[in-house]
């Protein structure tokens, strides 16, 4: 009786260790939804690892493929990263105009990788290699063109923030979203080098 | 419009933290950064394209080995040098993130080639021709 007197007078110590708090969750909250979009681009990958080589007597990669287009979009995808790298630049300096000039630099890479996507799957499909073809051709179109969806997202969200810099300048509020698309950016360039190497070069090999 | 209303409130709220997260923003990135990470991704990208492009190597096996790799190894200069991922950021919990999808991606991945392979080896064997006719 008396012990739990003295234990519950006593006072209670708590092993309470004050880590460094981020002022916001976004940045965290944000890599998470990047790591939930990582692990959906990860199945469409299984996929197109399983049946990437069930043609169904149809084109095979080495039929189809080709290498200098997508090499030109891997540049301009490339491109288009370090250009959103000088922009976030330019924001840290406060520089508005310098942010929107690289912001629509970027843009114009996006959309130069995007046309030649749109082109190059004109093209397979103007030669009968449409989805529908072999489970081969619906593993590659559906993850190219998930990754191209993306990119299209991607284009609609930096015009958006472009309007809302040139509107409201480099506030707080717009710092933090340039930041969550710089982040979106520049793992959309990641999952590219999943797709050149595994789908465009090592389907070439045959 | 509507923001701007909320801005006195939320800079308020924050002061305390305020200088301190500009000297965290400060350590982003660099112009030096960002061109190392540059000029690595070009190299890194540049030399499987060569080798796939100009037939550089007799093994089918060794180039793609390389091409892996090396697609490996952009991906971590991209992680490090552009989205500047490091043990610190946000007391270490999106590496925590990361690492846990790296293993989640790893099982599904092998899990479902290795399952897929041996599903496709006991099929029963099938011609070009049949497979033509396949609805």
């Amino acid at each position: 009786m008396s012990n739990t007197q003295a234990a519950t007078s006593e006072k209670p110590v708590f092993y309470l260790t004050e880590e460094h708090h981020p002022e916001n969750s976004t940045n965290l909250g944000f890599w998470i939804y990047l790591m939930s979009d990582c692990l959906m681009f990860a199945v469409l990958f299984a996929t197109y690892a399983v049946l990437g080589r069930s043609y169904a007597a149809g084109p095979s990669p080495a039929d189809l493929f080709d290498l200098k287009l997508v090499a030109i979009n891997t540049a301009m995808l490339l491109f288009s990263s370090i250009t959103y790298g000088f922009a976030m630049l330019r924001m840290e300096k406060g520089d508005k105009s310098g942010t929107l000039m690289w912001l629509g630099i970027t843009g114009l890479f996006g959309l130069a990788f995007l046309g030649i996507e749109l082109y190059e799957f004109y093209h397979l499909i103007h030669e009968g290699a449409t989805p529908q073809r072999s489970a081969f051709l619906s593993a590659f179109f559906t993850l190219v063109g998930t990754h191209g969806l993306h990119v299209t997202f991607g284009c609609i969200w930096l015009v958006t923030l472009m309007v809302q810099v040139a509107k409201f300048g480099l506030i707080e509020e717009n710092r933090r979203r340039l930041m969550c698309l710089s982040m979106f950016w520049h793992f959309l360039d990641v999952i590219w080098i999943g797709v050149f190497s595994l789908v465009y070069l090592v389907g070439v090999l045959g | 419009m509507s923001s701007h209303p909320h801005a006195p409130a939320h800079e308020s709220a924050h002061n305390t933290h305020h200088g301190h997260s500009h000297g965290h923003e400060a350590a982003h990135g660099s112009f030096k950064s960002y061109m190392t990470g540059f000029i690595l991704s070009v190299i890194l990208t540049a030399i499987p394209f060569w080798l796939v492009m100009g037939d550089v190597l007799e093994s089918r096996a060794l180039t793609v080995g390389i091409i892996i790799i090396f697609g490996g190894v952009q991906m971590v200069v991209h992680m490090i040098y552009f989205l500047h991922m490091n043990t610190k950021s946000e007391g270490g919990w999106t590496m925590l993130a990361m690492i846990f999808t790296i293993i989640i991606v790893v099982i599904m991945l092998a899990g479902s080639m290795w399952v897929m392979h041996h599903l496709n080896t006991n099929m029963m064997p099938m011609s070009p021709e049949m497979m033509k006719n396949m609805p």
